[in-house]
């Protein structure tokens, strides 16, 4: 797969509403060349994953900055598996403790990263997993 | 889990697999042709709404209301939301799902967003190919959702049955750089945010455009349709029953004065040419540019011992000799 093809979801799980970090994301993947689907701010998982599944993307991106992802990554996990796109790779951002990350990690979410991390690693990372 | 791509798959209306062949639609074409074969001759077609607009203006929010109206009423509906791809990096910024938000996760509703993939020659012919899997699968109603600033837009609005053309009071004087083929292309137009003060003189000049437009134009496609305008809200839900009216009776005009056949007619034979000009690129053109001879013919241009129109006419006459290889 070429690395124009790929496309990606960003979406914001949660009620808070702070979307400058998602959008920022979102347009250096696609200065990157991928295409990105934006789903706006407070999305519940089932519209984050009914949204995953009918436009048929290859990367999730969640942006949390409300301290809730402990209660919604676990349910958009599963709601993903039961969908039968478990395939997906889910990556996470925003305002996540350190001491948390294991645990997202253990239920699927591939990478954290952290407030400061340059786009140009982001798009690195999904190129080697796109790659693999 | 294993995902069985097939026709069977398709008309099952599993949205898994509904996606996973509109993925190939757009990235392994040639893959996909027997399965699309299959399916076409088997489908009729959904009946296309096409909407289109300036930036902003409230088509989405439109989309979505206009959407609930008809699931409302039991029907299956897809939506096809187009945003254009960044020339430079080939990347895409899809946000029309921002504002449809409630129709999301309706059972009886599949929206897919695409970019245009910056087709040479207008438009990219995955999108007739979506219809026709998104029909197969069983929606009786397809929108095409695109923003209206160039040809492109265009083309697609013209694949589309009924075409809304969505405007605003503050696009004022705007509107009369519309590109002329939108004016034309327009079977309905809304004035949305109509609850804004300066609404009514815009419907004024949106009137006395269309009119003009009209006495332009005895010949054209919609010689014997009154293009409405309908006022609208979006956002509070104003005006949206006589907009689902305004496209059932335009619905109505069509089968009943055989326009839907004409126009079926036309947007076949353009996704025809459409088909053999992406074939003739792939295998011929595309091909050649990569060549070494090719790279031999630009320098021979450059130092003008040969000229362009002489070395295409060489390079269609290659063309040939290769096809006759081909049939022989």
């Amino acid at each position: 797969m070429s690395a124009d093809n790929i496309k990606v979801l960003i979406a914001k799980p949660g009620l808070d509403g702070h979307d400058r970090g998602a959008k920022v994301i979102a347009r250096g993947l696609k200065e990157a060349g991928m295409e990105v689907v934006y789903t706006g701010l407070r999305q519940t998982p089932e519209q984050i994953v009914k949204a995953a599944v009918q436009e048929d993307v290859d990367v999730i991106g969640l942006s949390i900055l409300s301290g809730a992802h402990g209660e919604l990554f676990p349910v958009i996990m599963d709601k993903l598996t039961e969908s039968g796109r478990n395939d997906v790779l889910v990556l996470a951002g925003g305002t996540i403790p350190d001491d948390d990350h294991q645990k997202l990690k253990d239920i699927g979410i591939r990478e954290i990263f952290k407030p400061g991390t340059s786009i140009g690693k982001i798009v690195d990372f999904i190129r080697q997993e796109m790659d693999e | 889990m294993i995902m069985e791509i097939s026709a069977e798959g398709v008309r099952s209306g599993d949205e898994r697999i509904i996606a996973r062949v509109i993925s190939q639609v757009e990235n392994q074409r040639q893959q996909v042709f027997p399965l699309l074969k299959e399916l076409y001759r088997s489908t009729e077609l959904a009946y296309l709404v096409g909407i289109t607009g300036p930036p902003g203006s409230g088509k989405s929010t439109l989309v979505e209301k206009l959407v609930l109206s008809w699931t409302a009423e039991e029907e299956k509906v897809a939506v096809i939301a187009i945003d254009p791809s960044s020339e430079f990096s080939g990347g895409a910024l899809l946000g029309d799902r921002i504002r449809m938000g409630k129709i999301s996760t309706e059972k009886n509703v599949f929206i897919r967003s695409m970019a245009t993939r910056g087709y040479l020659g207008g438009l990219n012919p995955a999108i007739f190919d979506t219809v026709v899997v998104l029909s197969a699968a069983g929606y009786q109603k397809v929108v095409i959702e695109t923003v209206g600033v160039g040809q492109n837009e265009i083309d697609i609005v013209r694949l589309a049955d009924t075409t809304l053309v969505v405007t605003v009071p503050e696009a004022g004087d705007e509107i009369q750089t519309f590109k002329a083929g939108l004016m034309e292309a327009g079977d309905i137009f809304v004035l949305n945010k109509a609850d804004q003060p300066t609404a009514s003189r815009m419907g004024l000049i949106l009137k006395q455009m269309l009119e003009m437009n009209d006495s332009e134009n005895h010949s054209s496609d919609n010689s014997d349709w009154e293009v409405p305008i309908v006022k609208t809200v979006g956002t509070e839900g104003e005006g949206i029953e006589e907009l689902r009216r305004a496209v059932m009776q335009h619905r109505d005009f069509l089968s009943r004065s055989q326009k839907e056949r004409y126009n079926r007619s036309r947007v076949i034979r353009n996704h025809v040419v459409h088909l053999m000009e992406e074939f003739l690129r792939n295998h011929y053109i595309d091909p050649l540019l990569e060549s070494p001879v090719f790279q031999e013919i630009l320098a021979g241009i450059s130092a003008r011992k040969t000229d362009p129109y002489t070395a295409v006419e060489q390079l269609l006459k290659s063309f040939n000799k290769e096809q006759g290889k081909h049939e022989n």
